[in-house]
């Protein structure tokens, strides 16, 4: 089989193929290498980093639901600094590592982008999707000028590429993909969770400690298609897409649709290897649609 | 380490009401497994996450686990034939601390399923509480072969002593020469025995339960609190230290 099939680019960035894993379901990557080559991903976007270390909600945190599952850890993390001296030095040479960084204030999103700026990290991703947490993340994604200045603050102070991750709780996706363009994102990322929540009809209480939660899995895949595909037309700078991803015929739709990567999230908790076989499938899709790189599929959609 | 097993399933039936015996052919997975470990079972395809399940014997290659079928997905598993096969991701987890001498173990319910692999794997006794006669005749008959001594309770007096399995402890306490007590059952259940472990200085690991996604500590959805900071129960448990998850000064378990 031709071992260029997958091989891409993206932001500078060469791939081998293009298939990252989402963050938030995949650790520091390290917690899947029994299971996956980390080489032979694009990129592990690794557990969103925060300032300082923050502990996450508390309670329940996750509760299956129909073809998908609704989460509110809330940004647990180990904070940048513990990262930068202990995990990073550990993952740097074993995986593409994107780092996934939220903060409280436009500053903070400077300062995340400039403690970054160092070896081993391949791209930051800005996090200001996140649903979980009252702070930030998702004030700055569901406003253009916001979205706009914290996308300023990141590239102002990192030479790195800066992937923006937009939330799809939003009445017009476009307008902030376009805001975040404008303001010198290298790429966009999307879709993060969709807000929802679950109510336990005997308690009469919600599930989730945080009441609401963000849903994941294949249930929001049509969801994520239909915004890559918006989002593709609207803008000129390269989209990962994410949301819903189970397979290389799923992965296939959003490259289809503009995406010119893709992300696996949730699909990596039932089928920790799951990333591995989408690239063997897709290789063989591409082969059977008689194409010679995933490149000349990329924004097809007829 | 962990990895996935495609393992034939031997055996499932029902034990007691709605709590059914799962027994697969996986002898590699048997081979690695410790006490105190636990499994990732898949349902189907149509399900998003995994059910974790705790190993309860690795007797001959063959690995039991027991489950109540509460939910959609167990009730699904329920229904799984002999002869079909199962995907299996395990063994995940620290599991029990082994240990010289004899150890206790103290088990509530479905929570005796982790403490069965002990009973195989260390030197024993054995209380067990159940809620009625059903719920610990099975188990009496799984601990038999390997528990030196077995004390019951029940909770409504059906069978052996009435009452909860804490209270036969001081006098089994009394009576033996133990090296540690290990426990798993409802967490208000593993406090009180962990508070009378403390006070006679005995060594005691307590086994948690928390939803989970990976089982392999990527999700965080089942971090906990302890003295020595955050830990997942998936990778850095399920079993603790009882003094790392509960504080005897004020009795609140930290989380």
């Amino acid at each position: 089989m031709n071992k260029n099939l997958l091989q891409t680019e993206l932001c500078g960035m060469k791939l081998n193929t293009p298939i990252f894993a989402a963050s938030g379901t995949f650790g520091f990557g390290e917690e899947f290498e029994n299971f996956v080559d980390l080489q032979r991903l694009g990129g592990v976007m690794v557990k969103c980093l925060t300032p300082k270390p923050r502990r996450g909600n508390d309670g329940v945190r996750i509760t299956e639901t129909p073809s998908g599952m609704l989460n509110c850890i809330g940004l647990e993390n180990p904070g940048v600094e513990k990262f930068l001296s202990e995990i990073l030095p550990r993952i740097k040479d074993k995986m593409n590592v994107v780092v996934n960084v939220s903060g409280s204030s436009v500053e903070d999103y400077g300062e995340l982008a400039k403690l970054l700026d160092v070896d081993g990290v391949a791209a930051i991703e800005l996090n200001i999707s996140c649903p979980n947490v009252k702070d930030g993340g998702i004030i700055f994604g569901t406003d253009e000028r916001q979205a706009a200045k914290v996308t300023s603050a990141a590239k102002k102070n990192t030479r790195k590429p800066v992937i923006v991750k937009l939330s799809p709780n939003v009445t017009d996706i476009t307008k902030i993909a376009r805001a975040v363009e404008n303001s010198g994102a290298d790429c966009l990322s999307l879709i993060n969770t969709l807000m929802g929540m679950e109510i336990n009809i005997h308690t009469w209480r919600p599930t989730l400690g945080n009441i609401t939660g963000g849903l994941s899995g294949g249930a929001i895949k049509p969801v994520a298609v239909r915004m890559v595909w918006q989002v593709a037309q609207a803008v000129k700078v390269p989209i990962i897409g994410m949301g819903g991803i189970r397979s290389a015929a799923d992965a296939a739709e959003f490259f289809l649709a503009g995406a010119s990567a893709v992300a696996i999230g949730t699909a990596n908790f039932s089928e920790p290897s799951i990333t591995m076989k989408i690239a063997d499938d897709l290789e063989i899709y591409l082969q059977s649609c008689g194409l010679k790189n995933i490149r000349e599929l990329v924004g097809k959609v007829k | 380490m962990a990895r996935i097993f495609d393992a034939e399933i031997l055996s499932n039936e029902e034990v007691a009401e709605k709590i059914f015996r799962l027994t697969v052919d996986a002898p590699k997975l048997a081979e690695i497994a410790r006490a105190g470990q636990f499994v990732q079972v898949k349902i189907s395809d149509e399900f998003t996450l995994r059910r974790p399940l705790g190993i309860a014997s690795t007797l001959g290659g063959h690995v039991k686990i027991f489950y109540r079928a509460v939910g959609r997905g167990t009730e699904i598993l329920s229904t799984k034939k002999v002869g079909e096969r199962l995907n299996i991701l395990g063994a995940l987890g620290n599991g029990y601390t082994p240990r010289e001498g004899k150890v206790l173990l103290v088990g509530g319910g479905m929570g005796l399923a982790p403490l069965l692999l002990a009973a195989e794997k260390f030197s024993t006794d054995v209380l067990m509480g159940g809620r009625n006669q059903g719920e610990v005749l099975f188990w009496q008959d799984e601990f038999k072969p390997h528990a030196e001594k077995i004390f019951i309770t029940t909770d409504d007096g059906s069978y052996a002593r009435k009452g909860f399995a804490i209270d036969l402890l001081p006098d089994i306490l009394a009576a033996g020469n133990y090296s540690a007590i290990l426990t798993c059952g409802p967490e208000i259940m593993m406090r009180g025995i962990a508070k009378l472990a403390h006070e006679k200085n005995l060594p005691c690991e307590v086994s948690f339960e928390k939803r989970m996604a990976c089982g392999l500590g990527a999700c965080l959805s089942c971090s906990i609190d302890t003295a020595n900071g955050r830990k997942k129960v998936c990778k850095d448990g399920p079993i603790f230290d009882a003094k790392e998850v509960f504080d005897y000064a004020t009795d609140n378990q930290k989380n």
